[in-house]
């Protein structure tokens, strides 16, 4: 999902800017007041922000025969609201742009918009969906990562055909969408999974935080604490 | 869920990425297989006539140095992981001790 360095004219940089930047300073207050008024979810924050840094690190051979990875961004959007997790995707994103030259500075903007803001805010909306619709927990958090991790990379896709309608939008699209979207259909799954795993044993281990963040509701807490 | 559950998943997840690796066997990065996708936009972009107009202030200058920093990058967020999941672990395993509830 990282568009490389220099591979958006500048006018679209400054567009992806203009819109992720707010968010990001957003998020920012966000934490100040979540870790305020609940400061024994800061572990847990940090959890979050680690899970980025993993799973974004581990690059993945996809049944396309190219490779891609995930977000990891899930997590963090369904504790936390996706605002939160867009800072901890942009730190990440910072991270790689600097240090391992992926993405980077010019295209920061839009690389934040794609993996820090509508990823979280998919997870974050399908994770209410299910809770509302009163599906199972992991359900929920399963779908949330798994499609927040998809619609990342459908973001990037259409990103680059905006930039790019060589011949035409659609055509751009169909193609940026086959590098992308259809290369991480295996790896949202994995990342699905996994986001499942680490946040199961959260829950089992801390059911009292996450009923805090109203993550899950105190009936899910006692039969999780039942359970245990 | 129980440690085995746990453990299934996480094997699912190796399965699903072993997969890929069997159905391009032999093939490798020569016959252009296993590339990143990212890299890939990037041509497909170039194709256009498109020049990037901006390079990375620094790269890191070989596969090694790369893999060195991305190995970085996940050992930096599994300590952090590790750690507070061994902490909760433990402060949840003192207080069955001390309530005496025995685990299930």
């Amino acid at each position: 999902m990282h568009i490389m360095e220099g591979f958006l004219p500048w006018q679209w940089c400054l567009l992806w800017y203009i819109i992720s930047l707010p968010v990001v300073a957003y998020g920012v207050i966000q934490i100040k007041k979540i870790t305020d008024k609940n400061p024994e979810s800061k572990p847990l924050l940090a959890v979050s922000g680690a899970f980025v840094f993993v799973l974004s690190s581990l690059k993945l051979p996809s049944v396309t025969g190219s490779c891609s990875h995930p977000t990891g961004t899930g997590l963090g959007s369904v504790l936390f609201g996706p605002a939160v997790a867009s800072v901890l995707g942009a730190i990440v994103l910072v991270f790689q742009a600097l240090i391992l030259a992926h993405g980077g500075l010019t295209t920061l903007g839009a690389n934040i918009f794609s993996m820090g803001i509508v990823g979280p805010l998919v997870a974050w909306l399908v994770y209410k969906g299910v809770k509302k619709a009163n599906g199972s927990t992991l359900l929920g958090v399963f779908l949330a990562a798994a499609l927040a991790d998809l619609m990342t990379y459908v973001t990037t896709a259409i990103q680059l055909s905006l930039a790019f309608p060589v011949p035409s939008f659609g055509v751009a699209f169909n193609n940026f969408m086959m590098i992308f979207a259809v290369t991480q259909v295996p790896l949202a799954i994995a990342e699905g999974i996994l986001t499942v795993v680490i946040f199961d044993y959260v829950m089992k281990l801390r059911p009292d935080i996450l009923e805090k963040l109203k993550v899950i509701g105190p009936k899910v807490k006692e039969k999780v604490e039942a359970v245990v | 869920m129980n440690n085995k559950q746990y453990i299934a998943l996480l094997f699912l997840v190796a399965i699903i990425s072993i997969i890929p690796l069997t159905m391009y066997s032999g093939l490798g990065e020569d016959e252009g297989f296993f590339g990143g996708a990212d890299g890939a936009a990037g041509e497909a972009i170039e194709e256009t006539g498109y020049e990037p107009w901006f390079e990375s202030f620094w790269e890191p200058p070989s596969g090694e140095i790369e893999s060195l920093l991305f190995a970085l990058q996940a050992a930096i967020g599994a300590i952090i992981i590790g750690y507070v999941l061994g902490y909760y672990n433990g402060r949840a395993k003192e207080r069955r001790i001390i309530e005496r509830k025995p685990k299930k």
